[in-house]
């Protein structure tokens, strides 16, 4: 009788896929993203900006670009937004497209559009490539100073203590100043003065993953000791780094900007939204169009990166969680 | 307490020497030579190149230059290549100038960022904490120089005051009514524009912290146990709260020079971080690099301090026992 009991009771076996959590990672990330209306618009705002740089990439690059950043147009400079090409004096190929200038132009009649998508794009790919070095570099020598300790860890976290005793943006200014102008030294120097904070994130996940079972079953398999740092652990750690990365992304690209304003960012005749704020600036009550465009860009891009990136982070730690 | 200073003071001399060496080497391995500043110019002969470089000891080798360098610039015989006067009375200038733009903004910073944060803590998901979060998201994301012009010419037109520079040029007979309202007129743009980023930011620290803390069983047992609420919150949780920011009070001092660049700038107020740019610009060596110097004694200053402090403010943390 009791064992008929206890016949029913136990679970049958081959269907306890109850039994396996329901929602995956990224579906829970997802739900509390969801109740978090900043951080939706910030993801909206994103893919917007990303549709936008991939069009300035295509409409702005290549031999015969549809839209021209770099034409100059010395019988329309400084137009207002929304105005006529002048069409009498400007050849058929010169002329923008559909003959108006949907931003205006700038001092040298440059369609101010076209220059804001190709802006898009390098603002883009500084954000990306800066942060790239730097969560590269910084999980290589974080998981080395986490996973080996002692001797590793000391000199590697001497290195970040050394690093952050420089004022990080006199010292990119000092850098960039003195190198050639070009958009990859300014893209290099911003990488390798970021990377300590994420060095830390990182050796502080290694140590707490260090002592975890998969860890030491790995080791005691024999496996080799890049394999068990970077194919086991990474993935392990790399939730916060990610966080970190996507609001590095923003403040990169407000360094390249200020670096722009100050008149060292993307050389010309590329555009960036720093360089456009920049010209336009000598502009401020003629072309106010000029100053708030790029104004305008680079402050909803940052803003949408900070929002993105405090939702995840809101998201991915049950402590922060509202309830 | 003197072992763990001795050895915290080693410790941080060391970090120095090695970034008197990094900063040194960026600086002297970078493509260009001060003494080509100007190459296209005539009356820039052979012979006064060869001069200016034997005068600052450019023509040594590197690691003698290095010597060199820093023991001028502890004997104070250092001299900008720009216009050959003592570097550090150029920075105790400049430094005095900055002082007033530093001490208002960290003033507005703190006083305004804490009980900002404080508040939207105690007041989660309501709609002061909401306001409260996106404008902070907004200064954060704000460029400053874009800021900074919009605001100039808002208080220009409105005010009818001028804000560019430290005080009105060719006003300075006027009487001293007027010049402290010039001055004081000048100094709120700059100041405020300094300390609104670092609102942003510090309130969103405190507001976390403040989070953390009341949500701890003590302050449960406290307000249990019947405490008026104000008692718990600024009495018991605040204290512990704040225990994090005295590390962040020592690390405001660098601010000084990294932050103020932009600002400065715009605003053509003749401070350090202005004092920085011009001598990038120019490749004023040694002025680039005693800012660099002092900048990174300042952050060690600001480090050591606060480690001080945290063994004053918080019991838990003692010296004797050997940790740091």
């Amino acid at each position: 009788m009791i064992n008929d009991e206890l016949a029913n009771i136990s679970p049958p076996v081959h269907e306890d896929s109850d039994l396996i959590p329901q929602i995956t990672g990224i579906q829970n990330i997802w739900r509390q993203l969801r109740n978090n209306p900043l951080a939706l618009w910030g993801m909206v705002l994103l893919m917007v900006f990303f549709v936008l740089a991939v069009a300035g990439l295509v409409l702005t690059r290549g031999q015969n670009p549809i839209m021209d950043p770099e034409k100059v147009r010395l019988v329309d400079t400084l137009k207002p937004p929304l105005t006529r090409a002048n069409t009498d004096v400007l050849a058929p190929d010169d002329r923008p497209v559909f003959g108006i200038y949907l931003l205006g132009t700038d001092k040298l009649g440059r369609d101010v559009l076209a220059r804001m998508l190709e802006g898009a794009h390098v603002s883009l790919l500084v954000g990306f490539i800066s942060v790239g070095i730097a969560v590269f570099l910084g999980i290589i020598l974080g998981a080395v100073a986490g996973y080996y300790g002692n001797y590793a860890d000391s000199v590697i976290m001497r290195a970040v203590d050394i690093m952050l005793c420089f004022p990080s943006f006199f010292l990119i200014l000092t850098v960039v100043a003195l190198l050639p102008a070009s958009i990859w030294n300014i893209m290099i120097v911003i990488g390798l003065t970021s990377w300590p904070g994420i060095a830390r994130f990182v050796r502080a996940e290694f140590l707490a993953l260090r002592r975890q079972d998969f860890v030491v079953a790995a080791e005691a398999l024999g496996l080799s000791k890049m394999k068990i740092m970077f194919v086991h652990m990474v993935p392990n750690a790399i939730a916060p780094v990610l966080v970190t990365a996507t609001i590095d992304v923003a403040s990169a690209i407000l360094t390249e900007s200020s670096l722009s304003f100050l008149g060292f960012g993307v050389p010309p005749p590329a555009a960036s939204w720093g360089n456009i704020l920049a010209d336009g600036k000598e502009f401020i009550f003629d072309a106010p169009w000029l100053f708030i465009a790029s104004g305008m860009a680079i402050l909803i891009t940052v803003l949408a990166f900070n929002l993105f990136g405090e939702g995840l982070r809101e998201a991915m730690n049950p402590k922060l969680r509202e309830r | 307490m003197f072992s763990f200073l001795s050895r915290s003071l080693v410790e941080k001399l060391i970090t120095l020497f090695f970034i008197s060496i990094i900063s040194f080497s960026v600086v002297m391995l970078a493509p260009g030579n001060p003494s080509e500043i100007d190459p296209m110019n005539p009356k820039f002969t052979k012979e006064d190149i060869q001069r200016l470089r034997q005068a600052f000891d450019l023509d040594k080798p590197l690691h003698i230059q290095y010597y060199l360098f820093y023991k001028k610039l502890f004997t104070n015989e250092l001299r900008s290549y720009k216009d050959n006067q003592p570097v550090f009375s150029k920075i105790v200038e400049r430094f005095l100038n900055s002082l007033p733009l530093f001490l208002v903004g960290t003033l507005l910073t703190w006083c305004l960022a804490f009980p900002l944060g404080i508040q939207a803590a105690l007041r989660r998901q309501s709609f002061f904490d909401q306001s409260t979060t996106f404008f902070s998201y907004l200064f954060i994301s704000l460029p400053s120089f874009f800021l900074a012009y919009v605001l100039i010419i808002f208080i220009v037109k409105v005010f009818n005051v001028p804000v560019i520079g430290l005080q009105t040029f060719g006003r300075e007979s006027s009487g001293w009514w007027y010049l402290a309202n010039d001055r004081i007129w000048h100094l709120v743009l700059p100041s405020v524009l300094g300390a609104l980023g670092g609102i942003a930011i510090l309130s969103r620290y405190v507001r976390s912290q403040m989070l953390e803390v009341i949500e701890q069983d003590y302050v449960r047992t406290a307000l249990a146990k019947g405490l008026p609420e104000d008692t718990v919150y600024y009495k018991h949780a605040l204290r512990n709260a704040l225990l994090p920011f005295v590390t962040m009070f020592g690390l405001i001092l660098p601010g000084m020079i990294g932050g103020s660049v932009i600002i400065e700038s715009i605003f053509s107020w003749p401070g350090m971080g202005r004092l920085g740019y011009d001598a990038i610009l120019a490749r004023d060596y040694p002025v680039i690099l005693s800012l660099n110097f002092i900048a990174a004694c300042l952050v060690l200053l600001g480090t050591f301090v606060s480690d001080i402090l945290y063994v004053v403010v918080d019991p838990r943390i003692s010296l004797t026992g050997g940790k740091s």
